[in-house]
């Protein structure tokens, strides 16, 4: 029963993934011509209205369904590491107008090319697991 | 008045073109859900879970872990999967998205490339019977999931979820997203498409 609140979270990411056309392969290519506000309106908006929920969130200690409060983990600051692993997933979301979320949506929409996508965003990973050791933390 | 009684007006509402700051709301509104349900904003880490499933954590302690606690995760990709199905089948808008002429005339006058095409959704040449749009999807998938574990997030985890949080490595990571998407953008795209 838990997972299905999960399952239909998921769904409406789907269609708001969709309806908000970030699924567009055109729409990331125009986002990095600087040709249209779109894109950066819809991430500006996510943000900023994603700065004050999870302010308020965290101000008035609500509680989740888990019992826990609002936190997050913070992440080792490494200039290097972060901005080689933002540059090389830049390049894959430039080159397949997806990232992992539309991914998913993607394949819903029937193009069935996104099942290799997966597959190799997960051969990605794999590869990183594999020769994480080598690079820079 | 109509869209309370009746269903159809609703489609109809939901299927017009959104405004970004429609989505942008919608978008925040998925992150104050996951987090509200106590789990964080993040899908690419569904592909460390795809790889613990194939048996990788027998041989590299990184995808050893119980899958139990990522179940959550796999249902709500599992849900993306279903919510773009019911979006292009019920929910789709009439024309393709609206982009700019700018957009437009340089797809056509550089690479030749018409627009709409794939429901302005996806170029033509992504598809397996087009050996450059294969060979550009097994690169393209395989950077986004080699870049989004080492960088330990991808959008949802960095540019909506890092950002919403404050967190200094997430404003880092998303401007690494934009030196590495307007290298392939400007420089590398053209040697594939003009």
């Amino acid at each position: 029963m838990k997972l299905l609140r999960f399952l239909i979270a998921g769904i409406f990411f789907g269609i708001i993934m969709s309806k908000s056309e970030a699924i567009s392969w055109f729409r990331i290519h125009e986002m990095f011509r600087f040709e249209s506000f779109h894109m950066y309106g819809i991430i500006g908006v996510a943000v900023i209205m994603g700065i004050i929920i999870i302010a308020f969130m965290k101000k008035t200690k609500v509680k989740t369904l888990r019992d826990t409060f609002v936190s997050y983990t913070p992440m080792k600051l490494n200039l290097k590491r972060h901005l080689i692993a933002g540059s090389i997933f830049g390049m894959g979301w430039a080159l397949m107008g997806a990232c992992p979320g539309p991914m998913f949506v993607m394949l819903g929409h029937g193009f069935w090319i996104f099942l290799l996508v997966l597959f190799s965003a997960t051969m990605g990973t794999y590869t990183y697991g594999a020769i994480r050791h080598k690079l820079p933390h | 008045m109509e869209l309370m009684t009746n269903p159809q007006a609703w489609i109809d509402f939901i299927r017009q073109p959104w405004h970004w700051a429609v989505s942008g709301v919608a978008i925040s509104a998925i992150l104050f859900v996951m987090t509200w349900m106590g789990r964080s904003f993040g899908m690419s880490t569904a592909f460390k879970s795809f790889c613990n499933i194939a048996g990788a954590g027998k041989k590299y302690e990184f995808f050893n872990f119980d899958l139990k606690n990522e179940y959550w995760r796999l249902a709500f990709a599992a849900g993306t999967v279903g919510g773009g199905f019911i979006a292009a089948t019920f929910l789709a808008s009439p024309e393709a998205p609206a982009i700019s002429e700018a957009t437009i005339a340089h797809l056509q006058n550089d690479w030749g490339m018409s627009y709409p095409q794939g429901h302005g959704l996806l170029p033509d040449v992504f598809n397996f019977g087009n050996i450059k749009g294969v060979l550009l999807a097994i690169v393209g998938g395989f950077l986004v999931g080699f870049g989004a574990r080492y960088g330990d997030g991808c959008t949802s985890g960095h540019a909506i979820s890092g950002l919403s949080h404050l967190q200094l490595p997430s404003l880092i990571t998303v401007i690494g997203f934009f030196i590495g998407g307007l290298t392939m953008t400007w420089l590398i795209l053209p040697l594939f498409f003009s």
